[in-house]
């Protein structure tokens, strides 16, 4: 008996040991004085230091936090507005324009990087900022979309009825009860897109310009032209990040559930 | 009858092609207590739903305190729901879903307060104003449901079942807390339910609903006594339903063919039906009234004992027919002098046979 | 009138989704369609000649060689993800419920985390001279290094760890879905393990292993950066040949023609699986 419950577990565990390697390699090599070499030389905060001083380093960082933060707010306006309003509304062509709305997410992200590329030359759109955000927004509305959507199905229709039964108007209802019911949704659709836009390097790299830089092109730019370790210690600071949001979110909704 | 809160006239509803309301025509009194009984699918709380506004009539007209209200949107209509699963705001405390149509209504700050409190008082629930309706009991939740809709004062108050998710004791308990509240409130109540004990315990007037539309409206004692349909004596009194054709009238006392017998009945009170020789007839007697005789006299039928069973205090025989059907008697105690098997006649009082009307079958 | 007035609120709600999905996604798609059936100008851009040139040209050796590639790769991509994340997935749904959510965090955690990041992790792990080829050396199982990185078995690790967790996520929310006690009602009634397995766990946990499968093989075929970073210019992927198509050839047409074909092939393999599973949804995505 015993043994059939420890292979499951240690299966589970080489697994997991795997899937954090290189991102345990990542973090202990940012500490790492040397700049090729794979022997350890000594700690170092050394890597840290330069990461501060690039200036273009921190400019990408800024752009990218820009261009998450703005994609994941309209994705949140758009995406919230409409999963809303398709309750109410009886269009034939709304099962359609649903479809077609999660296609960003459904189709390789290389095509949909090419499309965007393809499209906004067409347009004659400048490339930078702008259609950075055009796009990205495109792939994060699908998934707002999606969860408040399905949240709205879950919730009971009786509440809205009671709230409009006690006097409510129906704009009052939408701000009193249905808002802050499908909040939590709203909110874990934008950090989903958050995330993903801010992790994003197809697509980036397709519709960006000349002069804006991302953080993830630009780490992808210099894997290709041989690598800083400055790109380590990038790394692990990011990954704290990751992991204090999603500690936090945690916390939240356990205390959500209570 | 200017004591009138709430009239319906003629209400249709079908939901696409299934008709759910047939035509229903209703006057409440101020401070009434009226139940809608009828079983599920009936069109109850299609009806309710239509005094509250969160469905639109097809065809007739709804009015509250003599005001058509057909055009109004449920929040502009002064009646109030408690719902069947109680709908309290998941993200709200006891005190804010209480306090939530106050709020809307713009009522000052301090009024809000000492409604609240009152509300909180009169369902027994003050120290709990702060929890959240996920820490609530059943019972509690739906007090708290009924305080957030008198708290606004409605001219009617609608309850959907709001008993039907609760276990039998505290559903026994919530009556008599429902029944003083509305007493000490004055408010009138509407209510739907399926369970007839409930609506005679509690009403001062029930209307019995079956198939979208009113089969008799009346007292419980009425209902109960002199129920107008089979179906009425059925629903409410559980009562056994005999159909028969007089074959002779005498004075008073008629010979008949009842349940494959030749009998010799006798009324209390034929009503101003016409009963005369060749004329058909249903007959209602609850189980409970039925007596057991070793001889044939009046108002008696041949039986044999079929089955005994015991259950919740109450003795149930059921007894075979001449003809085959069954007839039901019960009484309290465990037992009875009588044996499966056993050939014995059952009769009744005069004044416990109601003739009612055939419910036709829609 | 009260109806109307309802409606005319929600139109305002639904249009800038409809403009939105309308402009960014569906005329962008309709634009590649009709660019892949353009010809290519001299110089730079398209003219207005329609042709069928772009799609013939994709039955050259040289591009079918690459897509049967791609193909090959996804296949055993996600052969490998299919026979780590399923009993990954299955064993993770058998967990007590604490220990569930312990493990959800630590897969979440890299799941969050940019896949170029990890990807960096295993640059270093399969360098020449780097972690593996020093730990295999030191444990004396090669004498000279393997020099792994821009390999095929590099792009192939890559692909997998990038992938996993869409298959673990599949199968666990389908596997934590499943009645325990039809297993053990099998049992009772007689079959062995194995039949059980096959008859019961199996069956039931299908509809999120084909996810599962869609889910990684359609990225597998179109994740260029990997084969770029992992597989150095050795491996060229469909992926690769869309982008060096765009970005150097600007050749946009062609890129277009393969992006389409690419595409349709993704549509196919949704459609066989909805066929397969009977469900309109992708298990497990949210």
């Amino acid at each position: 008996m015993k043994n059939k419950t420890k292979i499951p577990n240690f299966f589970l565990g080489i697994i997991l040991a795997v899937v954090y390697l290189p991102i345990l390699v990542i973090v202990v090599y940012s500490f790492q004085d040397s700049k090729i070499s794979t022997v350890w030389e000594g700690f170092s905060l050394r890597w840290y230091r330069e990461l501060f001083l690039d200036r273009s380093m921190r400019e990408a960082v800024f752009n990218s936090f820009i261009l998450a933060g703005i994609s994941c707010i309209n994705a949140a306006v758009i995406g919230t507005m409409a999963a809303v309003g398709m309750t109410r509304i009886s269009w034939r062509s709304k099962g359609l324009i649903a479809y077609f709305s999660t296609l960003p997410i459904m189709i390789p992200e290389i095509i949909l990087g090419m499309v965007f590329m393809v499209f906004f030359s067409f347009l004659g759109l400048p490339f930078g900022m702008t259609t950075l955000v055009l796009a990205h927004t495109a792939f994060c509305i699908p998934y707002v979309f999606t969860m408040v959507r399905s949240r709205l199905i879950g919730l009971d229709p009786s509440l809205t009825e009671a709230a409009r039964d006690l006097g409510a108007g129906e704009v009052m209802v939408f701000f009193t009860v249905t808002l802050p019911l499908i909040a939590p949704a709203v909110a874990s659709g934008m950090l989903l897109s958050f995330a993903m836009s801010f992790d994003d390097v197809v697509i980036s790299i397709f519709v960006t310009g000349a002069a804006t830089n991302t953080l993830p092109v630009k780490i992808y730019t210099q894997m290709k032209n041989g690598v800083s370790p400055e790109v380590n210690a990038l790394s692990t600071i990011m990954l704290g990040g990751t992991v204090l949001v999603l500690l936090g979110s945690e916390l939240i909704r356990r205390r959500d559930k209570k | 009858m200017e004591d009138v809160v709430l009239e319906l006239k003629g209400i249709e509803k079908s939901f696409g092609k299934t008709p759910v309301l047939r035509g229903i025509s209703l006057k409440v009194k101020k401070g009434e207590f009226i139940t809608f009984l009828g079983s599920s699918g009936c069109g109850k709380t299609t009806t309710l739903r239509i005094i509250a506004g969160l469905e639109m009539p097809d065809r007739g007209e709804v009015f509250i305190n003599g005001v058509c209200v057909n055009r109004l949107p449920p929040e502009k209509r002064s009646v109030n729901t408690v719902f069947q699963n109680y709908a309290l705001f998941p993200h709200m405390n006891v005190t804010e879903n209480i306090a939530y149509g106050l709020k809307i209504k713009r009522t000052k700050k301090k009024e809000i307060q000492d409604r609240v409190a009152e509300a909180l008082e009169l369902i027994q629930l003050s120290d709990y104003g702060k929890r959240m309706p996920s820490e609530l009991s059943g019972g509690q939740k739906q007090r708290v449901a009924i305080a957030r809709a008198i708290v606004n004062n409605p001219e009617v108050l609608l309850l959907d079942e709001p008993l039907g998710a609760l276990d039998l004791q505290l559903r026994r308990q919530m009556q008599l807390e429902l029944k003083k509240l509305q007493k000490q409130l004055g408010i009138t109540f509407l209510y739907i339910t399926h369970d007839q004990e409930e609506a005679i315990n509690m009403s001062s007037r029930i209307a019995v609903m079956r198939d979208g539309k009113f089969e008799q409206i009346g007292t419980p004692d009425e209902i109960y006594h002199h129920p107008k349909t089979s179906y009425v004596a059925q629903f409410v009194g559980s009562a056994n339903i005999l159909k028969g054709k007089i074959s002779k009238a005498e004075n008073g006392i008629f010979f008949a063919e009842l349940a494959g017998e030749s009998v010799c009945l006798r009324f209390f009170d034929t009503d101003k039906r016409i009963l005369e020789a060749g004329s058909r007839f249903v007959l209602a007697i609850r189980s409970e009234v039925i007596e057991f005789s070793k001889e044939k006299g009046e108002n008696s039928l041949f039986a044999v004992v079929a089955e005994k069973t015991f259950a919740g205090g109450m003795l149930r025989m059921v007894l075979r027919l001449l003809d085959g059907s069954e007839l039901v008697a019960s009484r309290y105690g465990i037992d009875a002098p009588y044996q499966q098997g056993e050939q014995i006649y059952c009769c009744w009082k005069p004044e416990h046979a109601v003739l009612v009307e055939e419910t036709e079958n829609r | 009138m009260k109806k109307e007035k309802r409606k005319g609120l929600a139109w305002l709600l639904v249009i800038p989704f409809y403009f939105y999905t309308i402009v960014f996604v569906v005329l962008p798609l309709a634009y590649m369609i009709l660019l892949s059936f353009l010809k290519r100008a001299e110089v730079w851009g398209v003219t207005k000649e329609i042709t069928w040139e772009n799609y013939r040209n994709i039955f050259e050796p040289v591009y079918l060689r690459t897509f049967a590639e791609s193909l090959k790769l996804a296949l055993l991509c996600t052969f490998f993800i299919a026979l780590l994340g399923y009993p990954f997935g299955y064993f993770m749904a058998k967990l007590s419920k604490q220990w569930k959510r312990r493990v959800m965090m630590l897969l979440m955690i890299p799941f969050w985390t940019s896949a170029l990041i990890r990807m960096y992790g295993w640059i270093i792990i399969f360098r020449s001279n780097g972690l593996l080829d020093q730990f295999f050396m030191a444990v004396h199982i090669t004498e000279k290094p393997l020099r792994l990185l821009y390999t095929y078995p590099a792009v192939v690790v890559g692909m997998i760890y990038a992938l996993l967790p869409f298959m673990i996520l599949s199968v666990y929310s389908s596997a934590e879905k499943l009645d325990w006690s039809l297993v053990e009602a099998a049992r009772d009634l007689g079959a062995s393990p194995f039949y059980t397995f096959i008859t019961v766990t199996l069956k039931l946990t299908m509809p999120g292993f084909l996810s599962g499968v869609v889910l990684t093989f359609i990225p597998s075929m179109g994740l260029f950066f990997v084969a770029d970073i992992l597989g150095g210019n050795k491996i060229v992927l469909v992926g690769n040949l869309i982008q060096e198509q765009l970005m150097k050839a600007r050749n946009w047409p062609f890129a277009a023609a393969l992006s389409v074909v690419l595409m349709l092939l993704t549509s196919l393999m949704l459609a066989i699986y909805r066929k397969a599973a009977g469900v309109k949804e992708l298990e497990g995505l949210f």
